[in-house]
């Protein structure tokens, strides 16, 4: 089955410097001039199939997370169509939707409830999930104590354990230590066998090479070379570098 | 669609356990600042309005405070339910739910303190001699009104002010306006008649007029200030949900 279905998506970003305050909107309507625009993705196609780990690579400003912010949902694109099925946990950003004064524990739950678990979920599976995560001296305290190392190990022990059909992964793993992506690495391999699909975000070419079989590379918006991971890495490893914006 | 999987209750449930949470973690007098505001600001009033402007009213303390609640509630409810959606740009940015939960969960975060100077005033009137009748039955359906015609405004103004970041201000503006209109510390007979359409036509000041005649004068309020209230506050939400609906779709690019 096919699980993300992208075809010919672009999405359009508008430069606005004072665009956000009242006067300025109403000079611009009445000026009537040309808006400052870039494309941050055209023409991607994209069709990712039940139980595939695709990786993204791409230079800054490349589109990558554009584009999991469109196969996620949170923003729609310019142009294109968009198709996901099936259950998706997004982990976009280290430690969003969790807040400093809330302890980890807390932040659990909160964060959980944002993912897609309902009460029943959390409750079942609170203690794997505080388990997995690895810090059980802080779990009890608030995160603005926490390393940006530990926030990972919570983050992605949550959108873990939500048992989604799609894990999208934006360069989270990061940040945790050796052991911890060790960790992470052998639960994704798991949720692989599973026949789980993948979708990883990284500037890290090795740890796309390690964990998928293939791989996109952007470039200025646009899908440069899909294949086979290894192929692809070695190509963008040898090409010069061209960064966006 | 993934969003539909979600629990929107259970996140209101969550996003409104943390507000209460994290606003009450870090204060050592915790809960009591949501009576101490009332109290100081009843204090205060009163003695301009007893000693420096002597006023008429009867029992002028809880005349005040039957009207300063709502409208505190009103006031800090709307500001803050305007503010939500861009207080929680990383969620907006980077988590997928529906967006309509960010600025009910402030409304009703507040309602919990809303709740709290509720008590502080039902205690008030006990002090100064009130009882409990019937009427009394009303008071739980012309607060329901009032949040729900907040809930109206928190999401048409959060939306608003994603795209137009003045939006807060003039907000805020409202509010020190609305402060003096609504019949807080005079009472809506006090109002020149020239006047009284502005009053007539504002929600909080109704809801105010219906708390005093149901506190004050032991009645039922008038059914039409009922029926209009009623009109106005559903009308509130219907129109802050479609504006809401159709603003949500680029939240994302522009938080």
């Amino acid at each position: 089955m096919t699980l993300i279905e992208l075809e010919s998506v672009g999405k359009r970003y508008f430069l606005h410097h004072k665009r956000q305050l009242l006067a300025e909107r109403v000079a611009g309507k009445l000026r009537r001039r040309e808006r400052v625009s870039f494309w941050a993705l055209r023409d991607v196609n994209l069709r990712i199939e039940a139980g595939e780990a695709v990786g993204i690579i791409g230079a800054n400003g490349a589109g990558k997370s554009t584009l999991l912010s469109i196969v996620v949902g949170v923003t729609s694109p310019t142009e294109g169509t968009v198709i996901q099925r099936g259950r998706a946990a997004a982990l976009l950003e280290l430690g969003s939707g969790f807040h400093p004064d809330l302890t980890g524990r807390e932040n659990i739950h909160l964060n959980a409830a944002l993912l897609g678990y309902n009460r029943a979920m959390v409750q079942a599976r609170l203690d794997s999930i505080v388990e997995f995560a690895g810090i059980p001296d802080f779990i009890d305290e608030p995160l603005r104590t926490y390393s940006s190392g530990m926030m990972a190990r919570l983050g992605f022990s949550v959108a873990i354990h939500l048992d989604p059909d799609i894990l999208v992964l934006d360069e989270v793993l990061s940040v945790g230590d050796q052991e911890f992506q060790k960790k992470c690495v052998d639960r994704i391999e798991d949720f692989r066998r599973q026949g789980k699909t993948l979708l990883f975000v990284s500037h890290s070419a090795g740890a796309v090479e390690s964990l998928c079989r293939r791989a996109v590379w952007l470039e200025l918006g646009r899908v440069r070379r899909d294949g086979p991971a290894a192929e692809v890495v070695a190509e963008y490893r040898n090409a010069p570098a061209r960064v966006g914006v | 669609m993934s969003t539909t999987s979600h629990d929107h209750l259970y996140i209101l449930y969550n996003l409104i356990a943390k507000d209460f949470k994290v606003r009450y973690r870090n204060m050592s007098l915790g809960i009591f600042w949501s009576l101490m505001n009332p109290l100081i600001m009843m204090a205060v009033l009163s003695y301009v309005f007893t000693r420096v402007f002597p006023t008429k009213i009867h029992n002028f303390p809880v005349f005040l405070l039957i009207g300063l609640v709502p409208f505190n509630f009103f006031s800090l409810a709307w500001a803050s339910g305007t503010n939500s959606i861009l207080d929680n740009a990383a969620l907006v940015k980077k988590v997928r739910f529906h967006r309509e939960v960010i600025p009910i969960s402030v409304v009703l975060g507040n309602v919990i303190h809303f709740a709290i100077q509720l008590i502080l005033l039902m205690l008030l009137m006990f002090w100064f001699g009130g009882a409990i009748n019937r009427h009394w039955f009303w008071l739980p359906v012309v607060f329901g009104l009032e949040i729900v015609f907040v809930c109206g405004l928190a999401l048409a103004f959060s939306a608003l002010d994603v795209y137009y970041r003045d939006i807060r201000y003039v907000v805020e503006s409202a509010n020190l306006v609305l402060f003096w209109m609504v019949p807080i510390f005079y009472s809506h007979d006090q109002v020149p008649k020239d006047f009284v359409v502005f009053y007539e036509l504002n929600p909080v000041a109704a809801v105010v007029q219906a708390c005093r005649m149901i506190l004050l004068e032991a009645r039922s309020p008038l059914h039409s200030l009922m029926i209009k209230l009623t009109l106005v506050s559903f009308g509130s939400l219907l129109f802050g949900f479609v504006l809401f609906g159709r603003l949500k779709k680029r939240f994302a690019d522009y938080v």
